[in-house]
């Protein structure tokens, strides 16, 4: 990966004395090596979590107001070491601390450092090469907005190489009618004038629906007011399976993952 | 001198009966339904059918409810009290521990007591308080760090505070309290961090335990041979709401939560009494008079800490004193309320961890395969949020959860003291794999998840049959309480925050407000100055409707 992690510009920073020593806090049996944790200490990660973390911070790591763990957002952690730290002392905001053994702390790190996903068997190719796939053979600009160019229509994907972990990627682009999120499916409604709407969900109640629909607009529909509403379960995106080498999908995997808004 | 004296016990004399007229009583809770105007207790009512005789908002004039006032919170979080009104005064609780005195007509503030929660206070599922109970004119509050608070209703301020549970090993109380003649009585949360659970009644007037009945028994205790080893001493079995009261027996009914750790039951071979079970409970002595359970060896956590709702019907052609029960577990129950004989069961939402119950009531377990899913998912088929039973309708009426399941997995699980000790978890079923589920509340005002994971329904239940008379489905799922009239309305919200009024014969809609916020409290009903109002919960906001002048 291309970019420059903050642990690196801290570490920096703390060579030349401008950060106070760290203070001594419980061990981690590995080093910072972003994007490549151990398989076997995710898995402990993900089981240590779903003891000790998941009532408070949820299933998906954003429970707490300003933390998103799966998406690498924290309050009061840039590396490996602050993560461990925290941990180990719980924070002012209510945190309590957690006395973890080593092998569950380098675990819980790795699992959070992996965005939540233990599937890590993902094949991650080039982003070079991806980019070039995403702009000329997949053509996925025809449909999908990034960093400001491209259609609205389909979901923008500036942020999701933070939002999805590799496998998840991997499987949208191999088999998107599977994988796609219920509420990306295509609706189809007809209002009670007669009217054909057609677009993607943004929300949903008993009474109503957000949409953007077809031409970008969005639109807020009464349910009362309509005849049908029909949610497709096909994906209009091909499945890149049957056009894409597995290194391909694996080049586009790694440029996906480097698409990070922040 | 004399005549001075005279004339002062005479004053005392009067003041004193002014001041015992506004005084809640033993006999005045005992016939909270003679005093619909008051809400006197969590419930409405010792039988908990969250059932008001106030009819002046009807069907015909219910689409002319308007707001009438706001109270908002600024604690962030899910706001899950039931507020109490005593002679046009509401009693109301607010995160962490605080309690408010407020005109019940006007939503101004008399006074506010804030309580300063120990830093050692941990609980599995958000910072809740469910509300206050009332006796004399004394206010009764549990706190997260396992107190239980006595305070003053005209001026708020503490008379006594008293240490129930532990907090560092998890202990904590967020049920409203109940008061049982001169007892206030509670229970403990925690079955997440390995507590051993228990319900106490105190003498109302200082605090001093009357009894003490865990719901885990210990060596020698009858139930102790359902647990192996020593597991009983982290069994779980925590108390979450307000337990119901039969006078003529003496009988609190209290719903028990799950055995600990919640998702591996092989950790604790046997039945696990009284885990997922109803106790019966003699509220003088403490005595356990009978109990049933729900789920035996419970490994989806499904406490069955739902409101037990009594109802004395003639039930199938005998007169019965029943208890009406729509299990978290995915059943629902109708039980003889004098012994616990199971006198029927059905599944009131899809149910593939048993195939039914047996003769006794017992289910019959059919364990879906790992990796699969299963129905009900973690939170059930229904969940702690208040039930309501219309006399004049005959209907049991339940904020039910459908098409929801999740797939759950087995981990060792070593208790450490004041850990979370659960043994695994069950996270919900997606059509997708990695899609957002359902989760513990609802923080976002943008519904991601859909109802592909799961929807709410307002389930009207004939206990007569199981079959249900009608259905009001909802697109998110929903928490709500609800509150039936006896001029046949039926008031509930969701997550999504409508607030509705339903027609409670028919579940016609009648009327609804969009108020925004996840509605997860009970609505409850009162009457200030001959006007009666609703009172419901919608996110920060305590909101209440009344007829337009």
């Amino acid at each position: 990966m291309l970019l420059l992690r903050p642990s690196l510009l801290i570490g920096s920073a703390a060579l030349l004395g401008l950060l106070p020593a760290r203070p001594a806090s419980a061990q981690l049996l590995s080093q910072d090596h972003p994007g490549q944790y151990r398989q076997e200490d995710i898995a402990v990660g993900s089981r240590v979590y779903g003891e000790q973390c998941n009532q408070c911070h949820g299933r998906d790591g954003d429970q707490i107001s300003g933390v998103d763990l799966r998406r690498g957002l924290f309050r009061r952690a840039a590396t490996d070491e602050d993560l461990a730290r925290v941990i180990g002392t719980g924070t002012p905001a209510g945190m309590p601390p957690f006395k973890l053994q080593p092998s569950e702390l380098t675990g819980i790190v790795a699992f959070i450092r992996a965005g939540f996903d233990t599937t890590a068997s993902v094949r991650v190719g080039d982003a070079e090469r991806g980019r070039a796939l995403f702009e000329g053979k997949g053509a996925c600009g025809t449909c999908h907005r990034v960093a400001g160019k491209g259609p609205r229509q389909a979901p923008d994907l500036s942020d999701i190489g933070i939002a999805r972990p590799p496998a998840s990627l991997e499987r949208s682009l191999r088999d998107p009618s599977s994988a796609m999120l219920p509420i990306n499916r295509p609706v189809r409604i007809v209002t009670k004038d007669g009217k054909t709407i057609r677009g993607r969900r943004l929300n949903e109640d008993t009474y109503t629906l957000q949409m953007v629909d077809e031409h970008e607009q969005l639109l807020s529909i009464a349910k009362s007011e309509t005849q049908s509403i029909e949610v497709e379960t096909k994906s209009p995106m091909p499945a890149y399976a049957n056009r894409l080498t597995a290194d391909e999908i694996a080049d586009l995997v790694a440029y996906l993952l480097t698409l990070r808004e922040h | 001198m004399a005549k001075r004296q005279w004339l002062i016990a005479l004053w005392i004399l009067i003041a004193g009966s002014l001041t015992l007229d506004a005084q809640v009583t033993p006999d005045r809770l005992l016939r909270a339904a003679e005093e619909p105007q008051n809400w006197l207790t969590y419930s409405g009512g010792y039988a908990s059918q969250r059932h008001s005789l106030l009819t002046q908002i009807e069907p015909g004039n219910v689409k002319n409810l308007e707001l009438k006032w706001i109270l908002p919170n600024q604690a962030f979080g899910a706001w899950q009290s039931t507020p109490l009104v005593v002679n046009g005064i509401m009693y109301v609780t607010q995160r962490p521990n605080d309690v408010l005195a407020v005109d019940a007509k006007t939503g101004r503030v008399f006074w506010q007591y804030r309580y300063t929660v120990s830093p050692d206070a941990r609980v599995c599922c958000g910072a809740n308080n469910r509300g206050v109970a009332i006796l004399g004119d004394t206010l009764y509050t549990g706190t997260l760090d396992g107190h239980l608070v006595a305070l003053d209703a005209t001026n708020g301020h503490p008379l006594w505070n008293i240490a129930v549970g532990d907090p560092k090993l998890g202990y904590s109380i967020t049920m409203a309290p109940l008061i049982v003649k001169d007892k206030v009585l509670v229970g403990v949360g925690g079955g997440e961090y390995g507590i051993r659970g228990f319900v106490a009644a105190y003498d109302a007037r200082t605090g001093k335990q009357a009894w003490r009945t865990y719901t885990i028994p210990g060596p020698g205790e009858p139930g102790h041979e359902t647990w192996s080893g020593d597991a009983w001493k982290t069994g779980g079995g925590s108390i979450w709401v307000t337990p119901s009261y039969d006078p003529a027996l003496n009988l609190t009914y209290w719903g028990v939560g799950n055995p600990g750790p919640d998702w591996n039951a092989d950790l604790r071979p046997g039945d696990n009494l009284y885990t997922d079970a109803v106790m019966a409970i003699d509220a003088d002595t403490g005595q356990v008079k009978w109990h049933f359970q729900f789920s035996p060896n419970d490994t989806y956590d499904y406490d069955s800490v739902q409101i037990a709702v009594l109802a004395d019907l003639n039930w199938r052609g005998t007169p019965t004193k029943a208890m009406l029960w729509a299990n978290r577990n995915g059943f629902f129950y109708v039980l003889d309320r004098t012994n616990g004989r199971f006198l029927f069961g059905t599944p009131f939402v899809k149910v593939n961890w048993a195939s039914g119950l047996d003769a006794k009531g017992r289910p019959i377990p059919t364990p879906q395969p790992p990796g699969q899913p299963t129905y009900p998912g973690n939170q059930g088929g229904t969940n702690w949020f208040s039930p309501s039973f219309s006399p004049r309708t005959g209907l049991m009426y339940v904020s039910a959860w459908e098409g929801y399941a999740s797939i759950f997995r087995k981990e060792p699980a070593q208790y450490v003291p004041g850990r979370n000790f659960a043994g695994g978890g069950g996270n919900p079923f997606t059509p997708v794999p990695g899609a957002p589920g359902v989760r513990i509340g609802r923080t976002t005002p943008v519904n991601n998840w859909t109802d592909a994971v799961a929807h709410g329904t307002v389930m009207a239940i004939d206990p007569q049959t199981g079959q249900k008379k009608w259905t009001f489905r909802q697109y998110d799922v929903t928490d709500s309480g609800i509150l039936t009239t006896a001029s046949d309305l039926l008031f509930t919200g969701g997550r999504e925050g409508y607030f509705y009024a339903l027609d409670a014969r028919t579940g016609a809609e009648l009327w609804k407000a969009s108020l925004g916020g996840q509605i997860v409290n009970g609505p409850m009903t009162y009457s200030v100055s001959g006007k009666q109002y609703v009172a419901v919960i919608s996110g920060n906001s305590l909101i209440t409707f009344g007829l337009r002048d």
